[in-house]
């Protein structure tokens, strides 16, 4: 079932970067991790379908926040972040999926690992923590390629105050910041074991990015003895965004 | 290693329009290895004329959707069964 969303907001994360904000009237509301479908139609009728993941915490004003990477060849993205202008409209279907989610119930420890825009329904996940005024202890571990490609830099900013509910920790990949300790890398063992939960809290752990970099950390936590049950995965790709 | 898959919640959206439940959490048998697992844990391939789910353990093919002149081939015969909770269904 397709319904109808109205940008009502446009705000740039970063320069290839966009998030839109969606008033959509019969939107069932949501839980942090689904995704919606987007789908574009063409005067000619041809139309593309692409999954973004829900950035914004379920609310009582029927409002969805999708933020939405510029892929160079993509057929929907430059699109939704260059074009798209408030006021228009686009097709949703949704909310998707009821697996790669954090429910308010949930009180065990949650690990959360994100690479690139890996991080977006995870930053749904720490703001409905925060809506619900959940207790459930939370870690997240951010892959970026530099500083200037992290996503919601104020609102994780904020969260890193002594006495933080939410533990954040920055892996660069390719440039850091000056003086930084560790040297740009790829998520290894030791930041794994430095930073996350311990596998003996059985944390439930969420990791979203790229294939490549879900399979090696999941890897990575199967190996330092998390149980493979307690970990949930969410891919995407380049080829086609998302799909 | 090939790593140009996504996974089942990559098609949920478009089995939302055929089935009444939520696939990523239904439980999938594969016919060729036995394993059971989520569908959200199967590897999907996209860019295939349709939509293509294998299994994440021995990547033998679990589902097929074929959309074709206006008809849709769905082919499930790479699983033994498909599992989900009662609360699901509408």
């Amino acid at each position: 079932m397709w319904r109808v969303g109205t940008v009502v907001a446009l705000h740039d994360e970063t320069a290839i970067v966009r998030t839109i904000r969606l008033k959509v009237p019969d939107w069932p509301s949501h839980v942090a991790g689904q995704h919606v479908d987007v789908r574009l139609t063409a005067s000619d009728g041809y139309s593309a379908v692409r999954s973004y993941s829900i950035a914004s915490a379920p609310n009582s004003e029927n409002y969805v926040e999708l933020t939405i990477e510029r892929l160079p060849e993509g057929e929907v993205s430059p699109y939704l972040t260059q074009e798209v202008a408030v006021g228009d409209r686009l097709e949703l279907r949704g909310p998707i999926g009821g697996w790669f989610v954090w429910r308010r119930c949930q009180t065990e420890p949650v690990q959360l690992i994100g690479g690139g825009s890996g991080i977006v329904p995870l930053m749904a996940m720490i703001r409905s923590r925060s809506v619900w005024r959940s207790t459930a202890p939370f870690r997240l571990l951010y892959s970026a390629r530099e500083p200037s490609a992290v996503l919601y830099q104020d609102e994780l900013h904020a969260l890193s105050g002594h006495d933080c509910p939410v533990t954040v920790t920055y892996a660069y990949t390719r440039a850091t910041p000056k003086g930084w300790p560790r040297p740009p890398g790829r998520v290894d063992a030791s930041l794994i074991a430095n930073t996350t939960w311990p596998a003996n809290l059985a944390a439930t752990s969420y990791v979203c990015g790229s294939t490549s970099f879900v399979e090696s950390i999941a890897g990575l936590l199967t190996a330092s003895g998390h149980e493979p049950d307690k970990i949930r995965t969410e891919r995407f790709g380049p080829t086609g965004e998302r799909k | 290693m090939n790593h140009d898959y996504l996974d089942g919640n990559a098609a949920a959206g478009e089995l939302s329009s055929i089935l009444a439940m939520d696939v990523t959490t239904a439980q999938s048998q594969c016919a060729n290895c036995g394993a059971t697992k989520h569908f959200a844990e199967a590897h999907v391939y996209m860019q295939a004329p349709g939509v293509v789910a294998r299994c994440a353990v021995c990547e033998h093919v679990l589902l097929r959707v074929v959309n074709v002149r206006h008809r849709v081939f769905l082919d499930m015969h790479g699983m033994t069964f498909l599992s989900f909770g009662t609360s699901q269904l509408p």
